[in-house]
Order: C-alpha cells, then sequence, then structure tokens
C-alpha cells in the first residue's frame, strides 16, 4: 500500500512538472511573483510566533500586504491567461494597469496602518 | 422637404409611439411639431430623454417626500441618537480632524466619561461636516445643523439612483427605473431618513446599496478596478453603521451559494478576494472596529470562505494541468484533507482559547431571538428590537409584500449570478426583518428591487400583447412610472380579441395597484414618520393645534439655570439631549455602553428615598430629570418604562426584585399598588404634588390620565430633594439638597 502511493505521488508529481513546464513565461514571473509574497508571508508568521505580536497592527499590515498582493498577481495571472474564454477581449495592458492601482490603494493603506 | 422627411418616419415606425398618418402631410406637420420627432431625435435618444427626465423627477420626488416635519414644525432634529450624532458633528466642524478623533468627553458617562474619538462611526459626521465645508466654500452661509437635518433626504436621493442602475445590472433599465420610484417612497426606508433623523442609517443604505452594486458589478464584468471600487463602497459603509456585518456575511454566504451549485467563474474569484483583502484592510482602519475581522466570530466566515476559495481554484488549476483523473482524485484526497484539517485544527484553537470572540449579543439575539430576553434586558428593553408584526410589514411595504414571490419567481426563471445574488439578499434581509422590527429597513432596497423586477417583466409582458403589426398601428398603453421598452414586434392574432381586452385591463390594475401605493405611502409618511419625538402635537378641545415643547423647554431651564458643572441623573433615553441641548453633566446615555453604570442609576430610581439618597451622593449628582405624562396622557413616560429600570437594576444587584412592585403580577400605581412601587423614587419623583391637580373633569384630583387610575399615594413628602422646576405639562426636575437632619 505504502509502495502504490509513493509511486502515485510520483507519478503525481512528474505529471504536474511536466505540465507546468508548459505554461507560457509571463505567466511563470507571475507564479514566482506570487511564490516570494507568499514566503514573506509566511517568514513573518514564523516570526511573530517567536518574538510575539505587540504591535499588533504592525504584524497585520505585514502580512496582508504579502498576502494582498499575492492574490492580486494570481487575478493578474488569472486575467491575462490566453486559456481563460472569459477575459480574451481584455488586453492584458488594461489587466497590468488595473493591478498596479489595486497595489497602490493596498500599499497605500498598508503605509497608514503600520503606524 | 416632405420626402426627405417621410424617411425616418417611415423607418422607425414600428418602433415610436408617435402616430405617423402620413397620407395627411398637414397634419403630420402639425403633429411632428408636437411630438419629440421635431427635435429631430432618434428613437435610442428619445428613449435617453425619457429616462433622465423619470429618474430627475423621482431624485426630487425622494427629497420633497421627506420633509414633512420641517414644514409642519422647524427644521430641528428629532428623536435622541440624533441628537448626539449632532453634537458630535458640531465638535468637528468646530475643532477639527485632530481634536475629533482624539476626543474624550468627560461630560456623560459622569464619573467614567467615554472615548468618544474611538467608540463612534464616524462616516455620518465626516459625510455632513465635508458638505457642510463644501457649501461655505460657495460662500453658501449655512448652519450645520440645516446640513444635518437634511443629509439623509440627500442620500435618500442619491440611493434612488443607485437602485436604478442596480436594477440595470440585474435585469435591465425598466425594472431599474421602477425600482427607482419604489425605493423613493417605500415607508421602510423614509422611516429612518425623514429630514431631521440624523442617524447612521440615513447613509448606511445607501452605502449598502452601493457596496451590493459594486460587487455585483465587479463579479459580472471580473474587473478588478469595480472589486477595488467595492472596497471603498465597503469602507465607507463600515464607517457608517454597525450593520455592515449583514454585508460581511452576505456575501461569503452568496460565494459559497455559487460554489456549491457550480456557477462560479474565474471573475467571482477576482471580484471577491479584491473586495474582501483590500475591504479588510480598508475596514481595520476605523478605530472602532480596529482588528474586529481577524479577531471576531461574526466575521471569520468571509475568512473562512477566502481560504476555501484559495484551495478550490487551486485544485481546479491542478485539474486543468494534470489532464488525467486518476493522480487528480489522489492529489484532490491528500489536500482537501489537509486544508479541512488544518482549517478546523485553526478554528478550534482559536475559538476554545478565546482569541476569536464569540458572536457579540447584539447579533447573536437575531439568530437567537429569545437570547435578549434572558440575558441582556438592555437590549430587550428597546421598542425598535421586538419582533415584527404582519401589521408592520405591511403598513412598511404595502403592494410590494405580494410582488416580492412574484419577483422571486422571474429570478428564477432567469437565473444569472446577479439574480441569484439579489434572491439571497432579499430572503436573509426577509428572515432578519421579522427577527427585528428596526431591520425592516434592511430589507427595504431588496424587497423593491424583486418587487421592480415583477412589476416591469410583468407589464413587459402585457404591453408586448398590445402592440401589434398592423396597418393602423396601435400605441401600447404604458405605465406612467416604468418605461419598459420592447424591442420585438408582437404580431398579435386578430381572432383572439379578448387576449388584448384582459392586457389592457390587467394593466388598468397594475396602473391601480401602484397609484393605490403611492397614496398609500404619502398617508404613512405623513401621519407616521414625520413627527420629531421631541415635540408632541395633539388635537385641543375645540380642534385647534396644541403643540407640546415641554422637553426643549426642560432643556433649556437647565442650560439658563443651573451652574455649568451641575450633573444630571435621568433614565438613559434621555442622556443625549441633555447633553447636546442643555449641555450639562450626564451620568448615562443612550449609548449604554456600560450595563452596570446604567443599573446603578436604575437601582437608585426603583429604592426608597433614603437609599437612593446615598446613591445619588456617590455619584455627585447635583439634578435629576423625570418625564411624566400622567397631567396629558402621555404614554411613553418614565413610570411606564420603570419595570425595565427595575429589570435592568435587578440585573446587577439582587437586591431589587421585580415581584416587590408589581401585586398579583399586575403593574399598578392606583391604592391596591405594592408598598414599595408606592414609596419609590421614581414614583415620589413623578406624582409630587400631583394629588392636588384636577387633571379631567369629572375625575377626583390625582387622576392619572396615562394610566386612567387616581394614583394610591396622595400624600408625598420629599426629604433630601426638593423641587426645581416643572414645566407646563410634561418634565421634572428635581434639586438633591443636603439632608434635614
Amino acid at each position: 500500500m505504502g509502495r502504490a502511493t509513493s509511486k502515485d505521488a510520483q507519478a503525481l508529481i512528474h505529471s504536474l512538472r511536466s505540465a507546468y513546464a508548459a505554461t507560457p513565461s509571463s505567466l511563470k514571473i507571475i507564479d514566482l511573483y506570487v511564490g516570494f509574497a507568499v514566503f514573506s508571508a509566511i517568514i513573518q508568521v514564523v516570526y511573530m510566533a517567536i518574538v510575539g505580536s505587540f504591535p499588533f497592527n504592525s504584524f497585520l499590515s505585514g502580512v496582508l500586504s504579502c498576502i494582498g498582493t499575492a492574490v492580486l498577481a494570481v487575478c493578474l495571472r488569472i486575467q491575462v491567461n490566453k486559456e481563460n474564454k472569459e477575459f480574451k477581449d481584455l488586453p492584458s495592458e488594461h489587466a497590468f494597469a488595473d493591478f498596479v492601482l489595486c497595489n497602490l490603494v493596498l500599499h497605500l493603506v498598508i503605509m497608514n496602518f503600520l503606524g | 422637404m416632405a420626402v426627405t422627411k417621410t424617411e425616418p418616419i417611415n423607418g422607425s415606425t414600428t418602433k415610436s409611439s408617435a402616430p405617423p398618418l402620413q397620407s395627411m402631410p398637414l397634419k403630420s406637420d402639425l403633429l411632428s411639431i408636437l411630438s419629440l420627432k421635431s427635435l429631430r431625435l432618434k428613437t435610442k435618444q428619445q428613449e435617453l430623454l425619457i429616462r433622465v427626465s423619470i429618474l430627475c423627477l423621482v431624485y426630487v420626488l425622494a427629497f420633497i417626500t421627506r420633509l414633512f416635519s420641517v414644514l409642519r414644525y422647524e427644521s430641528m432634529i428629532h428623536e435622541f441618537d440624533p441628537y448626539f450624532n449632532y453634537r458630535t458633528t458640531l465638535f468637528l466642524t468646530q475643532k477639527g480632524f485632530y481634536e475629533f478623533w482624539n476626543w474624550f468627553d468627560s461630560e456623560s458617562w459622569y464619573p467614567l466619561g467615554r472615548i468618544i474619538g474611538g467608540t463612534l462611526y464616524p462616516g455620518l459626521m465626516v459625510t455632513a461636516a465635508m458638505m457642510y465645508w463644501g457649501l461655505r466654500f460657495l460662500r453658501f452661509a449655512v448652519h450645520i445643523r440645516e446640513v444635518c437635518v437634511l443629509t439623509a433626504p440627500f442620500f435618500a436621493s442619491n440611493t434612488t439612483l443607485v437602485a436604478y442602475f442596480f436594477g440595470k445590472e440585474i435585469w435591465d433599465t425598466g425594472a431599474g427605473l421602477v425600482a427607482a420610484v419604489l425605493i423613493a417612497i417605500c415607508p421602510g426606508y423614509i422611516s429612518r431618513s425623514v429630514a431631521g433623523s440624523y442617524d447612521n442609517e440615513g447613509v448606511a443604505i445607501f452605502a449598502l446599496l452601493l457596496t451590493f452594486y459594486l460587487f455585483v458589478k465587479a463579479v459580472n464584468t471580473g474587473s478588478l478596478a469595480w472589486g477595488l471600487a467595492s472596497a471603498f463602497g465597503y469602507f465607507y459603509m463600515v464607517s457608517a453603521w454597525g450593520g455592515y456585518v449583514f454585508i460581511i456575511n452576505l456575501i461569503p454566504l452568496y460565494v459559497l451559494a455559487l460554489l456549491i451549485t457550480g456557477r462560479y467563474s474565474m471573475r467571482l474569484y477576482v471580484a471577491y478576494n479584491c473586495m474582501y483583502v483590500l475591504g479588510m484592510l480598508l475596514a481595520m482602519q476605523i478605530r472602532f472596529v480596529g482588528f474586529q475581522h481577524v479577531q471576531s466570530g461574526e466575521h471569520m466566515a468571509a475568512m473562512g470562505v477566502f481560504f476555501l476559495m484559495q484551495v478550490f481554484y487551486f485544485l481546479d488549476w491542478v485539474k486543468h494541468l494534470l489532464n488525467d483523473k486518476k493522480l487528480f482524485e489522489a492529489f484532490l484526497r491528500i489536500t482537501v484533507t489537509c486544508a479541512v484539517g488544518v482549517g478546523a485544527i485553526a478554528l478550534g484553537v482559536g475559538t476554545a482559547s478565546g482569541y476569536i470572540s464569540p458572536w457579540s449579543g447584539r447579533f447573536y439575539s437575531l439568530l437567537d431571538p429569545t437570547y435578549a430576553k434572558d440575558h441582556i434586558p438592555i437590549i430587550a428593553s428597546v421598542s425598535e428590537h421586538q419582533p415584527t408584526a404582519w401589521s408592520s410589514f405591511m403598513f412598511d411595504f404595502h403592494i410590494l409584500l405580494f410582488l416580492f414571490p412574484a419577483g422571486l419567481y422571474f429570478c428564477f426563471k432567469r437565473l444569472s449570478d446577479a439574480t441569484i445574488f439579489i434572491v439571497m439578499y432579499g430572503l436573509t434581509s426577509m428572515y432578519f426583518a421579522g427577527v427585528m422590527v428596526r431591520l425592516i429597513l434592511v430589507a427595504t432596497p431588496a424587497v423593491c428591487l424583486i418587487s421592480a423586477i415583477a412589476v416591469s417583466a410583468t407589464i413587459k409582458n402585457l404591453t408586448m400583447l398590445l402592440r401589434t403589426k398592423s396597418k393602423v398601428s396601435q400605441t401600447g398603453s404604458t405605465k406612467g412610472t416604468g418605461g419598459g421598452k420592447t424591442s420585438s414586434k408582437a404580431m398579435l392574432d386578430q381572432s383572439q380579441p379578448f387576449q388584448r381586452n384582459g392586457a389592457i385591463a390587467l394593466l388598468f390594475g397594475a396602473f391601480y395597484l401602484l397609484s393605490r401605493y403611492a397614496i398609500h405611502c404619502t398617508w404613512v409618511t405623513s401621519e407616521a414618520y414625520s413627527s420629531p419625538s421631541i415635540v408632541l402635537a395633539a388635537r385641543g378641545a375645540h380642534g385647534n393645534r396644541v403643540i407640546f415643547d415641554d422637553y426643549r423647554e426642560a432643556y433649556y431651564w437647565l442650560r439658563q439655570n443651573t451652574p455649568p458643572d451641575a450633573k444630571v441623573m435621568s433614565w438613559w433615553d434621555y442622556g443625549y439631549q441633555i447633553t447636546a441641548m442643555g449641555n450639562r453633566t450626564v451620568i448615562v446615555d443612550n449609548n449604554t455602553w456600560n450595563n452596570t453604570h446604567i443599573a446603578t442609576v436604575g437601582r437608585a430610581m426603583s429604592s426608597y428615598e433614603d437609599e437612593a439618597y446615598e446613591i445619588m451622593r456617590s455619584l455627585d449628582v447635583d439634578y435629576v430629570l423625570v418625564v411624566f405624562g400622567g397631567v396629558t396622557g402621555y404614554s411613553s413616560d418614565d413610570i411606564n418604562k420603570f419595570l425595565w429600570m427595575v429589570r435592568i437594576g435587578g440585573g446587577v444587584f439582587p437586591v431589587i426584585k421585580e415581584p416587590d412592585y408589581l401585586v398579583n403580577g399586575e403593574y399598578r400605581v392606583d391604592k391596591g399598588a405594592a408598598p414599595k412601587m408606592l414609596n419609590c423614587l421614581m414614583y415620589k419623583l413623578s406624582y409630587y404634588r400631583f394629588g392636588e391637580l384636577m387633571t379631567e373633569y369629572g375625575k377626583p384630583p390625582g387622576y392619572d390620565r396615562a394610566r386612567g387610575v387616581e394614583i394610591g399615594n396622595k400624600d408625598i413628602k420629599l426629604e433630601h430633594l426638593e423641587e426645581a422646576f416643572t414645566t407646563s405639562k410634561l418634565d421634572r426636575s428635581y434639586l438633591q439638597g443636603q439632608a434635614a437632619k
């Protein structure tokens, strides 16, 4: 049973890898950015677990800025991805401009909230 | 010239509403001058003109129908809560933002004080202050009171515009127009937004509808910009009213419903995530809300759905990548068990350790209506928090009550993301409206929108039956209020004249119903919802109008005849008004944030005079204010509220027991009343020297007109207090002096 599942897991990882390699590089850049943002959020949470959450608003603003920008990048990826039929009339410059605008608002609010 | 003129007439014959009689050029000239064609407008432009003029008229209508009390009495602030809002707005305009955010008020809740800067919802005050500064900048010398009085009608007009756009988004422009008209005059909304009712709900309903409209627009278009706009709408709502909890729970519920029924799409992901993250961050900028979005149980549904969405869409993406069912299923199993496990553990640990606070009493009593009566008497005592009777529904909604199920039927016939949303909004808000009278206000926009769909769809179908494509073209009988446009030419079978006659009859019936609705709404507004509560009117014996302005008389007496640092004790209802108009420190007021303090006052009012004197000494009380309606028959006075004082006081101090004040479970003030009742402070203060007064012809002196009995204890002597001032009919103030001994 264990061997079956490990073989399954290997086949899973292998097919995931090969399928992912086929995605266009612009989307891969966005995925990299998302991964980086989530990674910094995790680091901040671990730091908070060690040191304590005293200025809670600072902790929240740090974590939420990472999560927020990750989520917005995922939205951008969805809108820019050629395979999504719903967004085929949306020019990618428009999607990027929306992304920049939302990030601007996000970070302005974060600056206010940092204390 | 005639040739070129008839060309466009020919081309748009079937869509226009003016009868073209081409065979008589003279007549056609005359008619074309009178019709819109003389302006050389095409059909689309005519339609735009009609729509814009309807919206302008509705805008003006929504404003002027709320002005009854300003015309009848004067431009003043009504009720109790608006006086606090007025006082804070005055402070903001006089002292500026910095002082406002950092305001610690030592004039209320003596000796505790209240941190006003951090415990109010600033949206309303900031909005009124902005309008005031804007008008001042344009050199209109208005007083802030006028701006405050007219804020609610102005925002009601804006709500009708938002309702139009929302209706257009859900159904079509016809439904939007009907929705705008319905909500302009609907009594459920008017009740909390008349001129003078300067309360949070006046702007909050505008913000609520705006947020919902922007969110539905974001879901329909999948655009990040609309999601950002809805986040700002949510921010405005959070700054305006505590009812924003409804939004932050309804939208996740909607997303969950879409996920479960399989109607999800990429647009939903973009809309919800953008709105949730940005909205949450913006909402946390309001000090009163603070960290509740991550710490309070009421907001956890939104966070749960957020995480669920990430998992859900991630799985969707992996499924799309893999193209192999077996592998995917294995992956699915692992991920789902991990995600559910982690989520459950986090939720469990958070709730058990108390980090995630449970649902607060205010909102829990909506889910369990019997909770407040047993555990939180203050919430149960407010008259607006009682369950709603059918008559209230009929009073506030009239024909919308049966148009609502009809609209639900139409929505189900044509399900889309937007109609699912409005159906969920309608059903959940109707449930809450049934639990608490005050929440009829929240249900009103949903009911108006859904009823508008019913009206618009029905009238559209009926007029389609009427429009024929015969040689002599007939005009479809159009509605006075709605402008439903039809795009198809219906070919009518001439052998079924009954269909057309039936359609005409039904259209007349619909017109009749809607006109009755308009009459009812205007009557309700005029009779029931336009009284300022602080000024009362009645008919005298000769039919003349008698005005009772006693409240303001008493407050101005306090302002002008007591030392500036005097402290006034009264029941919490009058606290805001005393600080705003009397400008004196009060012990408790309508904010009701400290139950023990209110219970102390309740205990003082229900004790014998000696014990009450001790309590009043400890609170530094100088004056006691009591409202008494026995002379005029006013039934909202303190003796009628007295049992709540006993219950609230008894909730904290077990020495006060409610059965002591009742006789066989009955509340009496005449000779047969309980001895503790006859000698408690409230009784003595209300009926002091009342035994000598003849109130009604043919009745003995000391006849209480509000209770309809002769009072029991006519010979009242006060030891520690002396009567300071009694207004002509209602209010009595007592000065606390030194002990006689």
